[in-house]
């Protein structure tokens, strides 16, 4: 328990030291907000005002800890271009990135365990058949670790929305007002990001199978009388994990990356288009806010791993604490 | 009760044979010392008596006869159905041989799960007096182990206990106590003759330590290069070796460690 402590707190503290950055590099690259609003040919008691209603001409740590208490309340602050609050506009888009990223995440597990353990189910055979096989299986999966989200997006958008009129591509995208339409539509664009995923997971689990077939506690297993998938998955799936879930970790945190891009391309209305817009169009407070939510989502998947590998592997739990 | 007729085992990467027309024979309720150095063939042909001989990668003929049952060239099913139940292995290395992500207890009791119809209930208990008759204090604690929470002498006796768990006729030892120390050596050999003795269990104890295979064994084989040089009455064997490479291998015992106080 005190593990889990230590991790949150840490998280936590990370937290605190990104959104500071966040906030200092904005305030060193921007430039005057105000003068970035209004154009530079505005007048002096215009700029002065505008300062003064957005609390531009407050101290640094003053405006840095208003902003940091505001993810708090809810007051994101209000966007430039669209002189509405930040937290509805962001509000309004996580839940569609949200969804898509969570959804990814759990067809990539959901996917590489079972298809990692079924890679290596034959593994030792002799033989041409046997090699032909793992040719094949090496091939594919090289092929799908090899395609970028955003092209397997187009040709599905293409299969199954252009040929097969699964659903509508370029149309009004269904809001999470109607569950059912909009994790069907969101599932598209979810299987392209996993693909690649999947492949580099399944590669990563069935190596450290393998790897962990040569033990001696395999030689123990089959000396009481396991079978071979009593052996993989009572034994060897465990042992395995450990790697593979810092690995996850790792991909819950780049999936959203993936959501941002491929958003593009099946016309989700999340995150990714807001930010973009964001960049473009100079909008500050829209842009920090989902950077440091980004963040968030980062190093809060770093911790949920700590703490799934600890579960999983109890010498971990010897780093200075009982249970 | 375990017969092995004329077994021969080659690995496809090895030139020679790793053994070579091993005949042995283990009677109800004794304990075979089988002595030798390392790569003599001890382990090989203890493997291939557990069904554990890498079938893939190796060429193997003879028999090996359990009451009467073939072994070697049996089918996978049939194997499992002996492993764990009819014969227990113990192996050298129990820090390695244990598998360090499940509980010691659930390890023992794994051998139940597999071989009889106990409920859970029963399978914890069966466990916990398994644990308990291995001498091991607090059984129950232990069971709730894992192995990295326990020294190497406490795994070794959850390994046998995990071994004994199903009864079974006949316990192969590979090495057992090479890796631990020498108090806890004589501990594990006293346990080993009081299992020997209460169940009758019969046993195949290998070494290249002939001081232990001494202390323990009522008959002792010695094997050399993968073919079996001597066999006889441990006491015959010792005090009147016939062939060259047992007499060196007597020879060479320290002098100071023949009492026998064991």
């Amino acid at each position: 328990m005190r593990y889990a402590v230590r991790k949150v707190l840490t998280l936590l503290m990370t937290m605190l030291i990104v959104s500071f950055l966040a906030f200092l590099a904005f305030e060193l690259v921007s430039g005057d907000a105000a003068v970035a609003l209004l154009g530079t040919n505005a007048t002096q008691e215009r700029l002065e005002a505008l300062r003064e209603e957005l609390g531009l001409n407050r101290p640094f740590m003053t405006r840095y800890f208003s902003w940091l208490a505001g993810f708090f309340t809810g007051d994101l602050g209000v966007s430039f271009s669209y002189k509405i609050p930040v937290s509805g506009l962001v509000g309004q888009k996580i839940p569609a990135t949200l969804t898509l990223s969570l959804m990814s995440f759990v067809l990539i597990v959901a996917a590489s365990i079972p298809l990692g353990m079924w890679s290596v189910r034959w593994e030792g055979r002799k033989g041409r058949v046997w090699r032909t096989i793992d040719a094949v299986r090496t091939t594919f999966n090289q092929l799908f670790m090899s395609i970028p989200p955003f092209f397997s997006g187009i040709l599905i958008s293409w299969v199954f929305g252009i040929l097969l009129r699964w659903f509508q591509p370029g149309g009004a995208f269904p809001t999470p007002a109607e569950p059912g339409r909009f994790l069907w539509h969101l599932l598209f664009p979810a299987v392209a990001i996993a693909l690649p995923r999947v492949a580099m997971t399944v590669r990563m689990l069935r190596s450290t199978i393998i790897f962990q077939m040569n033990s001696d506690y395999v030689r123990t297993a089959i000396s009481r009388g396991n079978d071979r998938s009593n052996v993989l998955w009572r034994h060897v799936l465990r042992n395995a994990l450990p790697p593979v879930v810092a690995f996850l970790a790792q991909t819950m945190a780049e999936v959203v990356a993936g959501s941002i891009v491929v958003e593009q391309v099946f016309g989700v209305p999340g995150l990714g288009r807001l930010l973009l817009g964001g960049i473009s169009g100079r909008d500050w407070p829209v842009v920090q806010s989902i950077i440091v939510i980004l963040a968030f989502w980062v190093v809060l998947a770093g911790t949920l791993g700590d703490l799934v590998s600890q579960r999983i592997d109890p010498r971990l739990r010897l780093g200075g604490d009982g249970e | 009760m375990l017969e092995i007729r004329d077994l021969h085992v080659k690995f496809h990467n090895r030139d020679r044979e790793a053994v070579s027309g091993v005949n042995l024979t283990i009677q109800d309720g004794e304990i075979l010392g089988l002595v030798g150095e390392s790569g003599s063939g001890k382990t090989v042909t203890a493997m291939s008596v557990a069904g554990l001989l890498p079938r893939r990668s190796c060429d193997y003929s003879g028999e090996v006869l359990l009451d009467g049952v073939e072994l070697l060239h049996a089918k996978r099913d049939l194997l499992r159905t002996v492993q764990g139940k009819s014969i227990g292995v113990v192996f050298q290395e129990p820090m390695t041989a244990m598998n360090p992500l499940m509980k010691v207890g659930e390890q023992v009791s794994e051998t139940l799960l597999l071989h009889t119809d106990l409920s859970k209930e029963d399978r914890y208990w069966c466990a916990v007096n398994a644990l308990g008759e291995v001498e091991l204090d607090n059984p129950e604690e232990v069971y709730h182990k894992y192995p990295f929470e326990l020294s190497g002498g406490m795994l070794q006796r959850a390994m046998i206990a995990a071994a004994i768990v199903c009864r079974p006729k006949l316990l192969l030892l590979d090495e057992p106590t090479t890796a631990l120390d020498v108090t806890i050596q004589a501990q594990i050999l006293k346990l080993l003759k009081r299992l020997n003795e209460s169940h009758g269990t019969s046993m195949l104890f290998i070494s290249h330590n002939l001081n232990v295979v001494r202390k323990l064994c009522t008959r002792v084989a010695v094997m050399q290069r993968g073919v079996l040089v001597e066999e006889g009455l441990t006491q015959e064997v010792y005090a009147n070796p016939q062939h060259p490479y047992t007499q060196h291998l007597i020879a060479a015992i320290p002098r100071r460690d023949r009492r026998e106080d064991v």
